[in-house]
């Protein structure tokens, strides 16, 4: 095996690296905003609830790789889609750009999601998916706040929107963060899908040093490599956040033994 | 839970197997029958895997729990390593690395060049991942047993054996349901990986069709369905059975 390759294409996999990580951040990010409201409306119900718990059961019940294809490759079959902006921003916000912003060239319709560009399609289908999961994990948090807890806070006079925002919603996300790690974790992992849809994320690299080389380990063997440092970093920082925001939580050992495990799906 | 609750906990999952019903009988032109196909590839698949994954986690607690110092670090070494690892990483490695080590064996050995086919190349995968899971739901569960347990039937001059049968095995089923479960939901989805390596599986078959037929939507709909109304059984199999044992809960 021959691993001056890797080393010798360390600025691939750099940019790989970078791929992956900004992907996962900003999928995070984005399915964070759509859970907190889908979290709230699935604990009060109603018509809006309703939704809610369809949108969480349809993108926790099927993978994660069949949402990716149905947003890249099935949008594409309606033509009403590709007549409108949706498909690509018209070419005068294509045209006004920056030239020289730093080392890059950016334009308006960077911003603009465009469904004909396999990034946006990553984004859109991993933060869709992420702000499932996350809105299950933090209802079940919002669920198993103590009664006690909000009550005392509404006998101090809070209003309503102030107990949501000041005591439910960060005593919930505190309780939640354990699980969350493991959301964290999953779509790190998650976010190698991104290789098949032409992206080059670390595996994307992988696979392009493989195919290069025509060799069978060393690109993987690399990319697996690089999984294994993010993913056990990630560990590492959110066991140190754990231990700062839930040390009032801490009853024994027994906190500490509970290593991360993966996604609770059922329930 | 109100009325409407309960009935649309009815209605949602009873429609999403209409909808399947409807778009196989009348959506997808011909392609009805390689459509099941790829979904029976996809059950043997996710069956198969689980029983891998689940002999490779008997075999990985055992380890945890009653190995030596070797043993346990190899055990450690082995889930460590697959939960750092993404599931498609894992295929693409066995499938590709895996082809290229049993052809060197193969040729050293003598043999002709054996293929690696993708369907055994997903199970191994698959089976092999999840098995890192299941290793430890099974030593948390076998560590939640209290020792007392097995000193009562000590106590009580049961054999070994029996022991083990009538007093740690209920217990520890009823233990390791939860836990089994989520791995089972969670492999299932991670079937639609194996697609990547040209497995004809129903989301390798729906992506062909879609593209020949033009109309990649509908078939990537009939995919999500399946796995929805997948997800929807098990939920409700994995319920009933929860219900069922819950007399052996300690």
């Amino acid at each position: 095996m021959n691993f001056d390759l890797a080393f010798k294409h360390w600025d691939l996999f750099a940019q790989g690296v970078w791929m992956t990580l900004h992907l996962t951040a900003l999928s995070l990010l984005i399915g964070g905003l759509i859970a907190v409201p889908t979290a709230f409306a699935m604990l009060r119900g109603g018509i809006a609830g309703r939704f809610a718990y369809g949108y969480v059961y349809v993108f926790r019940g099927t993978p994660l790789i069949v949402q990716t294809y149905l947003l890249y490759y099935g949008l594409s079959q309606f033509e009403v889609i590709r007549d409108t902006w949706l498909w690509r921003p018209p070419s005068y916000l294509r045209k006004a750009c920056v030239e020289d912003f730093f080392y890059w060239k950016i334009c308006v319709s960077d911003f603009i999601p465009s469904l004909r560009s396999a990034w946006w399609c990553a984004l859109i289908a991993f933060s869709l998916n992420s702000g499932a999961y996350v809105a299950e994990i933090l209802r079940g948090a919002l669920k198993n706040t103590p009664k006690g807890e909000l009550e005392a806070a509404r006998a101090m006079g809070l209003t309503e929107k102030q107990v949501r925002k000041l005591i439910h919603l960060p005593s919930a996300m505190r309780r939640a963060l354990p699980q969350y790690s493991n959301e964290v974790i999953f779509m790190l992992h998650g976010s190698s899908v991104a290789s098949v849809i032409t992206l080059q994320d670390i595996l994307g690299t992988g696979r392009t040093i493989n195919a290069k080389y025509y060799v069978a380990y060393e690109g993987f063997l690399s990319a697996a490599f690089l999984y294994l440092c993010i993913t056990y970093i990630l560990v590492f920082l959110f066991k140190r956040v754990e231990r700062h925001y839930l040390k009032h939580l801490q009853t024994g050992a027994g906190q500490e033994s509970q290593g991360w495990f993966g996604r609770t799906v059922s329930g | 839970m109100s009325k409407t609750d309960k009935a649309f906990q009815i209605v949602g999952p009873l429609s999403v197997f209409a909808l399947l019903g409807w778009m196989l009988t009348y959506g997808v032109g011909g392609y009805t029958g390689s459509l099941l196909k790829g979904a029976g590839i996809t059950l043997a698949l996710a069956v198969l895997s689980l029983l891998l994954a689940t002999t490779l986690g008997l075999i990985g607690a055992w380890a945890k729990v009653g190995g030596g110092v070797a043993v346990r670090f190899v055990a450690n070494t082995y889930t460590v390593i697959i939960r750092g690892v993404p599931d498609l990483v894992m295929i693409l490695l066995i499938y590709y690395g895996g082809q290229r080590s049993v052809n060197l064996i193969a040729s050293s050995m003598g043999f002709e060049p054996i293929d690696v086919s993708p369907f055994l190349a997903g199970l191994c995968s698959i089976g092999f991942i999840y098995g890192a899971y299941l290793t430890e739901t099974f030593r948390g569960a076998w560590l939640g047993i209290p020792r007392g347990q097995i000193d009562a039937g000590k106590a009580l001059g049961l054999p070994p054996m029996l022991s083990f049968r009538k007093v740690l095995m209920p217990q520890l089923l009823r233990a390791v349901l939860t836990g089994y479960a989520n791995v089972w939901q969670v492999l299932v989805k991670s079937t639609a990986v194996v697609s990547v390596i040209g497995l004809s599986d129903l989301v390798g078959l729906a992506d062909k069709i879609g593209k020949s037929t033009r109309e990649p939507f509908v078939f990537l709909v009939v995919v999500m369905l399946f796995y929805l109304a997948m997800t929807i059984i098990s939920e409700r199999g994995f319920k009933w059975l929860e219900h069922r044992t819950d007399r052996w809960a300690v």
